[in-house]
């Protein structure tokens, strides 16, 4: 059996379009795109084309879109940009418990720099807690980041209502981290009244090392980085060219509407058979439309996450514990910690993450491994 | 250009008879650890020192000479012609470098002097260049302390040569590895075991390390970590070969058949089993295990007692007379702190009993170890162990 790759939203496998798309930008495109010659001409222009794409597909103006180094990078434009350009404002910034690291990084940063930081909590679902975002929210508030879809669990936040309470201020800026969600969940950010919101190319099947910022037209936030002018002074640096192009490529071919039903559908089926088959299990995904189609998060009783996941490597299964970003550093993920899991649950959680390229066949293998490890391991681990 | 380097060496001065042999062996381990820098390399000795001549890039030398068990110390040496002016320039330029960002110092001149025909004898040397020196800096700077100098220029006029010094490092003395024997040494991931080895290779052991790997319940990663703390181990003894044992049936076998309190002390009663049979095939003296006395519940002396029990090969526990803070401080000079502390799970903390026996006795063992039918086990795992082979340079 060949490997069964199901740590998508660690990061996914890059495409052969992707790949040839690169491939031909390093040999053709080398070209600075600020020179001034033909050359960079033409390497201004993939970055152009790749700029568009995005635009495109998150409906917004090309102008709004700026290329960084990652969605973490991306992120610190956004927060650290907002708090540095509305301070005067205010001192009060909120997100929620439940964020990416590299957003609770920088908060707590901000934190010890003298800002008030409220964290909003979850429920059993892993979904914010809409009544204390209220309770949070005052006329001090000059910035609240919620993430689109979790990591870990998949869940999906109310950005519409979120948008809604947010609203009802001035000089309050609304980012939103859509790493996880962007391909996977439909979302229009003009619509729902997003100001800040943050992609990245490797969660969707692109390379490495790029992420962009949508930063709405009609808001202003000061620049963190400096040095030259590229991303209009944002991301200063000479352009990561093949990566961009990558970027702009593997957006050209995210999954369609059928493809998305395909993977929510073999999600559930690996839901339902592990629910059927293994004793013992809770599911923290939330179920239907409150999650994203890829992500299925699942605690076992009595059974360390870590060990489970080498069982499974043995069987050529690759899954994780935790988001790949903490779980070597923690020994549960403050995702997991916020879900209020009975006592023998909280150390057995996995997170299965799919892609387009998944097939049933591997779900049906992926179910029976777990079952018999699962097993295993419970009867090993008294 | 050739640099040249005096090195000197302590206790192999007191090994009567075998003494040749220890010298044999310490320009024997310098040789291998600077010839991947410089192929042409000359080392030879005279009566108490070695002389190393290498091109090969100072930082690095020195790095590896401070490795090297066995050299109490060193110093870089510059080689002169005998022109008497020329060892003056070196004389004053040695004194000037010490001086550089300090505003007042004392000196001293040793001067030795075997080419009989020099033209001035040692005490001579010691003053006329003395001399040089005060009037040269200013009094007001520097002046002479014959007792506990600052700064101690060192005029040495051989045959053909002359040799300046003044500068000298202190390296890790003891004996050079390999000229007391082969060890095992039972490397974890954690932060005593490296340092345990660290001690032995002070004693001029060759360590063999053995890692004990338990895949699922350990992470490739862990595996990963003790390859890196051998890397570091190895530049110590320029090559190490690290043995990987499969562990994990032996693991899931004791876990099922032993009473949960004594998991602990039989998987390491096990493991030094395992341990010993690797290391009889290697003409292994020892090993070495990087136990203090009750720092955990497996390091009572009742466990050490039973853990003891099960060789023939003696146990060598260095860091017995060491806190946990010495042992952090230790690890943290010789490079493997760092690595030792990155978190991923070792077999021992998989299966950690709650309430593990802190007072057991042999008796209680054996019985624990009734129904182990693992003799089999054993020898597979000793048959089919990893071994990795590391040269750091």
């Amino acid at each position: 059996m060949e490997n069964i790759y199901l740590d998508n939203a660690a990061t996914t496998k890059v495409i052969p379009e992707v790949i040839e798309k690169i491939n031909e930008v390093l040999e053709t495109h080398f070209a600075n795109p600020s020179s001034l010659h033909k050359l960079g001409i033409n390497s201004e222009k993939i970055v152009k084309k790749a700029r568009k794409n995005i635009a495109e597909t998150l409906k917004v103006n090309p102008a709004e879109v700026i290329f960084a180094g990652s969605g973490t990078i991306a992120n610190n434009i956004a927060i650290q940009g907002t708090v540095k350009r509305l301070k005067k404002f205010g001192k009060r910034i909120i997100t929620s418990k439940i964020e990416h690291k590299s957003v609770l990084d920088i908060f707590s940063y901000l934190q010890k720099e003298g800002f008030e930081v409220k964290y909003i909590p979850v429920d059993q679902k892993g979904i914010i807690d809409l009544n204390k975002l209220d309770e949070a929210l005052n006329e001090e508030t000059i910035l609240v980041s919620i993430m689109a879809a979790n990591n870990e669990t998949g869940s999906l936040q109310p950005l519409q209502k979120v948008s809604k309470l947010i609203n009802q201020f001035e000089n309050l800026y609304f980012h939103v981290d859509g790493v996880q969600a962007f391909g996977k969940v439909p979302l229009n950010i003009k619509e729902v009244g997003i100001d800040l919101y943050t992609i990245s190319a490797h969660k969707i099947h692109g390379p490495k090392g790029v992420g962009a910022l949508y930063i709405d037209n009609d808001i202003i936030i000061d620049k963190i980085l400096f040095g030259s002018n590229q991303e209009q002074g944002f991301y200063p640096g000479t352009e990561n060219t093949p990566g961009i192009a990558g970027f702009g490529q593997a957006v050209n071919c995210l999954p369609n509407k059928e493809q998305l039903e395909n993977i929510s559908s073999l999600r559930d089926i690996l839901k339902d058979e592990i629910k059927e088959e293994i004793s013992d299990v809770i599911i923290n995904t939330p179920t239907g439309k409150m999650a994203a189609p890829h992500i299925l998060n699942v605690s076992f009783a009595n059974i360390k996450g870590e060990v489970l996941v080498h069982s499974l490597e043995k069987d050529g299964i690759y899954v994780s514990t935790g988001s790949a970003c903490t779980s070597r550093k923690d020994k549960i993920s403050h995702v997991i910690k916020s879900l209020n899991l009975p006592k023998n649950y909280r150390n057995g959680s996995i997170r299965i993450s799919l892609s387009p390229y998944n097939t049933k066949q591997e779900m049906e293998f992926t179910v029976q491994s777990l079952k018999k490890h699962v097993e295993s391991l419970r009867k090993i681990m008294r | 250009m050739n640099n040249l380097y005096l090195i000197r060496y302590g206790e192999i001065g007191l090994k009567g008879e075998n003494r040749s042999i220890f010298e044999d062996k310490l320009m024997s381990n310098i040789r291998k650890a600077i010839k991947p820098e410089d192929k042409s390399l000359k080392i030879y000795k005279t009566p108490g020192r070695i002389f190393l001549e290498t091109t090969a890039d100072p930082q690095i030398v020195k790095g590896r000479l401070l490795k090297t068990a066995g050299l109490v110390s060193f110093s870089p040496v510059k080689k002169l012609n005998l022109e008497y002016e020329e060892i003056q320039e070196s004389v004053l330029d040695s004194a000037k470098q010490y001086m550089k960002d300090k505003e007042k110092v004392t000196f001293r001149i040793s001067a030795r002097r075997s080419n009989k025909k020099y033209e001035y004898d040692s005490m001579e040397l010691q003053y006329n260049l003395g001399e040089y020196v005060l009037e040269s800096i200013g009094e007001d700077k520097i002046s002479v302390d014959l007792h506990e100098p600052d700064l101690d220029i060192h005029v040495e006029i051989r045959k053909n040569h002359a040799y300046v010094y003044s500068e000298s490092f202190e390296g890790m003395g003891g004996l050079p590895v390999g000229t007391t024997g082969n060890v095992g040494l039972m490397l974890s991931g954690g932060i005593d075991s490296p340092v345990a080895g660290y001690m032995g290779l002070k004693r001029g052991v060759k360590l063999t390390p053995i890692y004990f790997h338990s895949f699922p319940f350990t992470s490739d990663r862990a595996k990963e970590k003790v390859i890196e703390l051998a890397e570091v181990l190895a530049k110590y003894q320029n090559e190490i070969d690290l043995h990987v044992v499969n562990f994990t049936e032996i693991l899931k076998e004791i876990n099922e058949k032993c009473p949960e309190k004594l998991i602990t002390l039989i998987m390491r009663r096990l493991m030094i089993k395992v341990s010993e049979k690797i290391m009889e095939k290697q003409n292994g003296k020892a090993i070495i295990t990087g136990e203090s006395i009750g720092q955990v519940a497996s390091q009572t002396l009742e466990a050490l007692k039973v853990t003891n029990n099960v060789p023939k090969l003696p146990i060598l526990r260095p860091l017995l007379g060491l806190n946990k803070v010495q042992i952090v401080n230790l690890a943290k000079k010789i490079g493997t702190y760092d690595i030792s502390i990155q978190p991923y799970e070792d077999c021992c903390t998989v299966f950690v009993p709650d309430s593990p026996e802190t007072r057991p006795t042999i008796q209680q063992i054996k019985e624990g170890e009734e129904n182990l039918n693992i003799d089999d086990m054993i020898e597979k795992a000793v048959k089919e162990v990893e071994v990795i082979n590391i040269r750091p340079y």
